[in-house]
């Protein structure tokens, strides 16, 4: 075990390198000059222009500018955004937001989508199934975007109950709709996935040679058939906890919450090298520790799984 | 259709009837009765730069710092004209040497005397390459500008051998040559001054800026709010009415007018697109609809042979007939854009509606003569060149499809990626034919307008234009005896346009905005920004 977890941890390193390159060189390959941007309509003046690129390091060649942005980060200074302001501070302030918000999605997920397919999955063909097929279907057809203002100007504009827009992040209460929109498609592959799973090992033959035995049906569903139908559902939740994290971009932006994907989108759009890096780097982390974690509760579930 | 300019104009009416009514009552109990001491909101984003005067060229930046800080002169918000601030008198015989006299009694918001020293020392820090300021070009005109800013390398000067302290209320600006509207200029937050304190450490100013404006710094939590207060010791003639600006940061503007509708923002910056045709509906009275001063054109590539020569503008002129301004201002662009005649916008100072005469006027058939009299389009193809990412694309679609239909010249949009790649191609003139180009004022005089963008080698002349005749009356213009006289000037400069027709023009801006039922007296100025300090808190 404990080798097979050092084993995967050395391995996260090449792709912490591959990752970062790759990234670096695709926000260098973005067309157009940020400095010159900076001006707007109005004509660069060459000698700033000159000067500022140079304070950058956007004046060297790429693999120069890869090498002295690599430098700093393992001495884990991130780098200066144009702004002035340190990226690490950047980053500092918006992750804790984003996983807030990530975590309360995760949770809608975990609770409304594992309780739908509990409830469909059981009872197959009632109509309580069908009402889970047909809403998961609409909410997996709708585009996050549309369901965002819909439930924004639903809740927040006519009847009152929330602010439109997150007014404070560290205040869960007003994290709770954008982090159901935010959960909403996700949550509905989680009940249709334990629904189809329950379904499978409803037929399995340990589960009739349980009920042969006469075990009473709560020990069959929590013990046996749960813990068996879990498998795929977790690998799910496990690699969605990143893409909740990356994926906020339209979430955050309908409800203005300065999460990552604000700074994400922000910055991509100024051509902001240092800060594009950085904050996705940290999310091929956030990827590869989450799918480690996965891993290790297949063995927790299914006992047949052991890790060398 | 006269129609809809006559609701147009109504709405306008309504507005303008409802600020008087609740100017007159805000003592009584019709209007609401307001609290001097009540913070308002208004729709920002994240400055781009740090909070340095003349580094913000970004409405992001640029309206906290204009709040923050306050110059020489400004622009009075209801009608665009110069008043004096910081200034006592700007005097000049000559046009070229300006004699500057201080009020006595300014200070900065940490209490020290606003002096001459602190506008020189501010200019001068600013205009030196080495300090990395967006907006150092501004200075441009003064004398020693070169040596402090060269084109290259390092400044040999750290000081502008221009500008001279008399004493603690005179100082004198000399400049290379007559700019008899120099003083419109001093109204851009760039001119600002800054406290002594500003130079020991800039950057730390930059993050915790000290002005001497209607509004002191209190906190800047980024990426989220830039938080101000009143400054009770504020010497200027527009005196606050409330206690403080907030600037909220929104990614979208979608999100901002959402919350202005259920009143958690109290002003708004601009509505979002996909809110146009309905927030008159959805505000009622406290929808605002008034002029900018912002100009859209259709740029040519003149340094190209194929357009230049006395035909081409024929050809130009033709084009510029093609163009259904009042059809596409109404359609397309839901009645946020007013169909331009001149190539200054309006309610500029020294704007001549009409300049550009019938070539501004839709009319197929004489189009289709004009463009066959100049020798035609260069392989009857016109590729206009626009970014992307602002939202262009259905006008410039339409414009194609008006001129298409209506001369059969094959007019196609040519989308880039984003700004800065279409600003990248144009000024590297690796584009082909015309492009989306616009004016937004900087000060809000026809000079801004004409000298900056049409003079030969101006900095934003991205046509490659040159006219002698345009040059010549120009320079005339910049060294008349006063304002008035050089702004008639540039009248007769820009008329030289409506000959060459180097650009297009198509439509002036307007602000579409609105506020909250909290707030009352919102007014916004020419530059699209309310009249910070009128706005009225209801109590």
């Amino acid at each position: 075990m404990g080798s097979y977890v050092l084993r995967r941890v050395l391995q996260m390193i090449p792709v912490f390198f591959g990752a970062t390159l790759l990234i670096f060189l695709m926000v260098y390959t973005l067309p157009g000059d940020p400095i010159a941007a900076m001006y707007g309509d109005k004509a660069a003046d060459p000698a700033t222009v000159a000067n500022l690129r140079h304070k950058f390091y956007l004046d060297q060649p790429v693999w120069k500018q890869y090498l002295h942005y690599m430098g700093n980060v393992l001495t884990l200074d991130f780098g200066t955004s144009f702004t002035g302001r340190p990226v690490s501070e950047i980053m500092a302030d918006a992750f804790p937001v984003t996983i807030r918000l990530a975590l309360v999605a995760f949770f809608f997920e975990i609770v409304i989508g594992l309780t739908l397919g509990l409830v469909s999955g059981l009872k197959r063909g009632s109509i309580g199934d069908t009402l889970v097929l047909v809403l998961t279907l609409v909410v997996i057809s709708i585009p996050v975007f549309v369901l965002g203002y819909i439930a924004q100007t639903v809740f927040a504009i006519n009847l009152g109950w929330v602010t439109a827009t997150v007014q404070d992040s560290t205040d869960i209460t007003q994290l709770i709709l954008p982090g159901l929109v935010l959960a909403s498609l996700s949550l509905a592959y989680v009940a249709r996935l334990t629904r189809t799973s329950l379904g499978e090992n409803l037929r399995a033959d340990y589960i009739r040679t349980a009920t042969a035995k006469g075990l009473p049906r709560r020990t069959i569903v929590g013990r046996h058939l749960l813990r068996n139908s879990l498998i795929p559902v977790v690998t799910f939740l496990g690699t969605d906890l990143g893409a909740l994290m990356g994926g906020a971009i339209v979430t955050e932006g309908i409800f203005n919450i300065q999460g990552v994907g604000n700074i994400l989108y922000k910055a991509i759009n100024q051509k902001e090298g240092p800060t594009v890096v950085g904050v996705v780097t940290i999310l091929v982390i956030v990827y590869l520790v989450a799918s480690l974690v996965v891993d290790l509760l297949y063995a927790v579930l299914d006992p047949r799984i052991r890790y060398a | 259709m006269p129609a809809a300019t006559r609701t147009r104009w109504a709405v306008i009416g309504a507005t303008s009837v409802a600020l008087v009514a609740t100017g007159c009552g805000s003592s009584g109990d019709g209007g609401g009765s307001s609290d001097a001491g009540k913070t308002f909101s208004y729709q920002s984003s994240e400055p781009q730069n740090p909070l340095q005067p003349a580094n913000a060229n970004e409405v992001g930046g640029g309206r906290i710092i204009q709040n923050l800080f306050k110059g020489l002169v400004d622009y009075d918000p209801a009608n665009g004209q110069l008043r004096n601030q910081v200034a006592d008198k700007i005097d000049s015989s000559d046009a070229q040497t300006f004699n500057v006299t201080l009020k006595s009694g300014w200070t900065f918001h940490d209490g020290t005397p606003v002096k001459a020293k602190n506008f020189v020392d501010a200019w001068n820090w600013a205009a030196t390459t080495t300090n990395n300021q967006i907006n150092s070009s501004w200075f441009g005109d003064i004398q020693g500008y070169a040596d402090v800013h060269p084109k290259s390398g390092a400044p040999a000067k750290t000081t502008m051998s221009g500008l001279t302290v008399v004493d603690d209320t005179h100082f004198t600006i000399k400049l290379t040559s007559k700019v008899s509207y120099f003083p419109y200029k001093l109204g851009y937050i760039a001119f600002s001054p800054l406290p002594d304190s500003f130079f020991a450490d800039p950057t730390a100013a930059g993050q915790k800026p000290v002005g001497n404006g209607p509004y002191q710094f209190v906190s800047w939590d980024h990426n989220s709010q830039v938080v101000t207060k009143t400054f009770a010791n504020y010497q200027g003639v527009d005196k606050p009415k409330n206690g403080g600006v907030v600037f909220k940061m929104y990614t979208t503007s979608e999100a901002a007018y959402a919350d202005l509708q259920s009143n958690n923002l109290d002003v708004m910056d601009q509505v979002p697109p996909s809110a146009l045709a309905n927030y008159k509906n959805d505000l009622g009275d406290r929808a605002i609809d008034s002029p900018q001063g912002a100009i859209q054109n259709i740029g040519f590539t003149l340094y190209q042979p194929e357009w230049a020569g006395a035909n081409k503008a024929k050809v130009r002129q033709g084009l510029s007939m093609a163009i259904d301004r009042s059809t596409i201002t109404k359609t397309v662009l839901q009645g946020s854009r007013m169909p331009a005649s001149a190539w200054v916008a309006e309610g500029v100072e020294g704007y001549k509606a009409g300049t550009c005469g019938d070539f501004c006027t839709f009319n197929a058939d004489k189009a289709k003569q004009l463009i066959t009299e100049g020798g035609g389009v260069p392989g009857n193809k016109l590729l206009i060149t626009y970014n992307a990412d602002g939202g262009h694309k259905e006008w410039v679609d339409a414009v194609c499809n008006s001129i298409r239909q209506s001369t059969g010249v094959d007019c196609v949009g040519d989308p880039k990626t984003d700004f800065k790649t279409s600003r990248a191609a144009i000024t590297g003139h690796t584009i082909n034919g015309a492009f989306r180009t616009g004016w937004v004022q900087d000060y809000p005089l026809n000079a801004n307008f004409l000298a900056d963008v049409y003079k030969t080698g101006a900095a934003s002349n991205d046509f490659g234009y040159s006219s002698p005749q345009f040059d010549q009356l120009a320079n005339t213009a910049d060294q008349a005896d006063s304002i008035t006289a050089s702004a008639t000037g540039y009248q007769s400069a820009e008329a030289v346009l409506a000959q060459d027709f180097p650009a297009i023009p198509l439509w002036y801006y307007r602000t579409n905005s609105g506020y909250s039922t909290k707030v009352q007296n919102v007014e916004f100025d020419s530059f699209g920004n309310p009249a910070w300090t009128q706005v009225e808190v209801k109590g």
